[in-house]
């Protein structure tokens, strides 16, 4: 026995053996670190790669793209009598003009199907803004004009390069006869794909090139005004009251578990509570911002509670003491002094149950919001949609077009989360006092 | 906006209270000095403000919940005696249109009959809402007279607006409570009711899932099918993918942070890797669809493999990035927290840094760390969006991840979204999934918040 054991430890102390051991363990650290290193890595990289990809796409859906033609405002199409009157002029036949522009461009086209194809070229938004155009300026009936209209959504993908021009002209969406005409365009300099205002100041469409996210924004704005007016008290005083006042009894214990755990309930069975109690037991009508609103704030009222109160914690007894020493009741030391001190970090955690709040889908899905909204709401009661939602319908679009929508959407939205985060983060790093 | 009348009403009255109860105050000690008043002025203002806006409010509260309830009674009593003979399902359609036509929405030209009972729903809304302005202006003008009346120098106002407003407060925190019990309620009445027509045993145990119930009692698959045996594997089978990507990157991303990482760099790091977890579900969901599924289905080609284009793969790789955060951030916390004497112990004992983190601080922070797990799990079973749009519709019930599969939520999401009849066991069949969905992320947060909370106390 003892031999073994002295064997054991000869050959442990053979500086040989000893060395390679060493060797083996080194390595094994450093093995270790390496693995530790390249999982940080891949989660920074998988970061990366997913703002990359969404950014890059977005950009290309923030622009679109114009054909630029001498539209004859001729007297006769929109204005017959001379009235001068909006109310003519409105109802106008502009579609005409587009089509009598195209055909002016494109003299050579003379059969019926051709002349369909080159028609469908510019967008049907485009008479939209020949109106608008128009009833801006009366003036410019009766003379010529050089004007940049939408072209469709086809145009716009071939001329972002998303359609392939070697492809056989069965499996692309341009035809070659189109294409032919796009490129005495181009050789004109008579298209152009550049940031899109129509993105911003439109509601949804069924045409991807129609569509923006006005209506969404709005609904957005709307839904979050709802969830902070009725959020943002509610955790405060629940916060205060738990920290502050409540008494430790069985009954704080339950409210506190009840807390923590409604702050993990995936935010679908939120949408069912909704639908079943907002919508069927109270009546209140589907769709609307006011609903979304209020589920939105039962879901994030245990962020903001658990936020508070950490808030709270963090300001020193010695204040609530000297505040209570100078003859201040419970209530006017919380509301004198730890409050103001708590602020920014009750605030912080607000701005990012809020942003949390921002980005939620599913259990708007539950209670309607999913409607095709064209206009934009104007009140809490009204249809609406939100940008995630909008996002989601826009990503189950067949169109291709909706794709790069869809991306800049996104980017929007994730301008928006990083605004509010970033606030936030200010928030607490002006704000923050380390006792 | 004829609703929110009564509530500004009420509040000009209780601002008005305010300002007179303070002057009242503030007239009671100049003219009953020396005796000084027992609160400030502006606490009998308070207290003035609150006997006029809070019977008012209660009151016109409980009037506008009830008004419709009793319009429409009033209204069916006034039906015809064929219309009221109708059975009661026929009946409440009727009232619908009613109301309907109420609001303004004509979808046809109504009968006599039901126009006169929309004139008269119309008229009785009428007087109901001028009823409540009127009841809720004498309320609010009575408290605000009878809360003056109550001013004395001795009033010890501030204790009284102290305690309504700690009522208040702890009212605010059973909100919480209430939610909870809201959940539960509404969605156990709703299981309970489709439980009434499909038993809970077919319903857990079934293997298969086809909610679509057909319109003709003679087609085909009229019965529905719902087993939610698929949908459970379905939901698994995501988030193991899922975990099996975000455990080894997060559990690794953890042990960077904690052990070899300079301070500075983890402050750095941990923040950015949290951006995961505040990137909204449904931008993952597109990055899936548009750039994962397309890479999988090519590289499975590639392969000789034959991968769905909404495969389970797709959905579980994409969710175990969504939850990488949560591992990291929560396992980096408790391998913190693993006391520094520990690890200096380990390391004067010769062991290299990777040695004392296998020997030393992962068991300490073992039970820490399966918290953390049991979490990203609970997340992971609860997610929507991504397996909504990147998981498939198709109930197979299989374990291979390359196929399409569904999950629970996707299926509550579908069920739910558009148009619905309330009462089709379809529609119920959608709260029995959540109550499911709700059981089991409930009893994953207690045990995992259980374990986390006992691990930190060990060591603080």
């Amino acid at each position: 026995m003892t031999d073994v054991l002295a064997r054991d430890l000869a050959r442990a102390r053979n500086p040989a053996v000893a060395a390679r051991r060493a060797h083996r363990r080194r390595a094994a650290e450093a093995r270790f670190r390496a693995a530790s290193v390249a999982g940080t890595a891949v989660a920074l990289l998988t970061l990366v790669v997913l703002l990359v990809a969404l950014v890059g796409q977005g950009l290309d859906g923030l622009r679109a793209t114009r054909v630029a033609l001498d539209v004859a405002f001729d007297a006769a199409t929109v204005d017959p009598d001379g009235t001068g009157d909006p109310a003519v002029i409105a109802k106008a036949d502009f579609n005409a003009l587009v089509k009598e522009a195209l055909r002016a461009r494109f003299p050579d086209v003379t059969t019926r199907q051709d002349r369909k194809r080159l028609n469908g070229l510019v967008s049907s938004g485009a008479l939209y803004e020949l109106r608008d155009m128009l009833l801006d300026d009366p003036g410019v009936i009766g003379t010529t004009q050089r004007v940049w209209l939408p072209a469709s959504d086809d145009v716009d993908q071939f001329a972002k390069g998303h359609i392939d021009r070697a492809a056989s002209e069965a499996e692309r969406r341009v035809s070659d006869q189109e294409i032919a005409w796009l490129d005495a365009l181009e050789a004109d300099e008579a298209l152009q794909t550049r940031f899109s205002r129509i993105f911003f100041t439109a509601g949804d469409s069924r045409e991807p090139e129609l569509a923006g996210i006005r209506g969404a924004l709005v609904g957005s704005l709307l839904t979050m005004a709802v969830t902070a007016i009725i959020a943002f008290p509610l955790g405060v005083a629940t916060a205060i009251y738990l920290e502050e006042f409540a008494p430790r009894n069985r009954w704080t214990d339950l409210i506190e578990v009840n807390i923590n755990n409604l702050a993990a309930v995936p935010s679908i069975v939120f949408g069912l509570l909704g639908l079943a109690i907002f919508l069927n037991v109270v009546g209140l009508p589907r769709s609307a911002p006011l609903v979304g609103g209020l589920v939105l704030a039962l879901m994030s009222l245990p962020v903001i509670i658990i936020a508070g109160r950490a808030a709270l914690t963090a300001v020193p007894p010695s204040i609530r003491e000297a505040a209570r020493g100078v003859g201040a009741s419970p209530l006017q030391v919380v509301a004198h002094h730890v409050l103001p001190l708590a602020m920014p970090g009750i605030l912080t955690g607000t701005i990012i149950a809020m942003a949390r709040a921002l980005g939620e889908t599913a259990p708007l899905l539950m209670i309607g919001m999913v409607a095709f909204v064209v206009d934009v709401p104007t009140g809490p009661m009204d249809a609406a949609t939100v940008l995630p939602v909008q996002i989601y319908l826009w990503a189950d679009s067949p169109e291709r077009a909706f794709v790069g929508k869809t991306a800049a959407a996104i980017v929007v939205l994730l301008g928006f989360l990083i605004t509010m985060n970033g606030v936030a983060v200010y928030l607490r790093r002006r704000f923050e006092v380390k006792w | 906006m004829l609703t929110l009348l009564p509530l500004f009403t009420v509040v000009v009255l209780a601002v008005v209270g305010y300002r007179l109860g303070r002057r009242r105050a503030a007239a009671l000690a100049s003219r009953g000095a020396p005796r000084a008043l027992h609160s400030l002025p502006s606490y009998h203002g308070s207290y003035v403000a609150l006997w006029s806006a809070i019977p008012a409010l209660a009151i016109a509260l409980a009037w506008l919940v009830a008004a419709p309830h009793v319009i429409e009674s009033m209204v069916v009593d006034a039906l015809p005696d064929d219309l009221r003979a109708l059975p009661a399902g026929e009946l409440d359609v009727l009232m619908n249109e009613i109301k309907n036509l109420a609001d303004g929405y004509v979808a046809r030209a109504p009968s006599p009959a039901v126009q006169a009972a929309t004139d008269l729903t119309n008229r009785l809304r009428g007087i109901s809402a001028a009823g409540v302005a009127a009841v809720a202006l004498a309320l609010a003008s009575l408290g605000l007279l009878f809360g003056r009346r109550r001013l004395v120098p001795d009033l010890r106002a501030r204790n009284k607006v102290e305690t309504a407003v700690t009522a208040a407060m702890l009212g605010c925190s059973t909100l919480a409570v209430i939610t909870t019990f809201g959940i539960m309620l509404s969605l156990l009445f709703e299981a309970i009711r489709f439980f009434h027509v499909v038993p809970l045993g077919d319903f857990l145990f079934g293997l298969q899932w086809s909610p679509q119930t057909a319109l003709r009692a003679d087609q085909a698959g009229s019965s529905g099918a719902f087993g939610a045996v698929p949908l459970i594997v379905g939901t698994l089978l995501v988030t193991v993918v899922a975990l099996l990507v975000a455990g080894p990157i997060g559990l690794m991303a953890a042990i960077y942070m904690a052990n070899y990482a300079r301070p500075r760099v983890r402050a750095t790091i941990k923040p950015i890797l949290e951006i995961l977890a505040g990137i909204p579900t449904v931008v993952y969901a597109f990055f899936a669809v548009l750039t994962v599924a397309p890479l999988f289905r090519d590289v499975g080609a590639r392969l000789g493999l034959d991968v769905a284009s909404e495969s389970a793969l797709a959905a579980g790789v994409v969710m175990g990035i969504m939850i990488i955060p949560f591992i990291s951030s929560l396992s980096d916390d408790v391998m913190n927290a693993v006391p520094r004497a520990m690890r200096d112990g380990a390391l004067a004992l010769g062991s290299t840094t990777s040695e004392m983190i296998r020997e030393v601080v992962l068991p300490a922070a073992l039970p820490g760390i399966v918290g953390a797990f049991m979490l990203a799990f609970s997340r992971a079973v609860g997610e929507t969006m991504i397996v909504v749009m990147a998981a498939g519709l198709a109930a197979n019930l299989t374990v291979n991840p390359l196929d399409a599969v569904t999950t629970v939520t996707v299926q509550i999401v579908t069920l739910l979204v558009g148009d619905q009849e309330f009462d089709s066991p379809k529609t119920l069949s959608a709260f029995a999934l959540g109550l499911l969905l709700f059981t089991v992320t409930l009893a994953l947060n207690v045990i995992a918040l259980g374990i986390v909370k006992r691990y930190r106390e060990k060591y603080d």
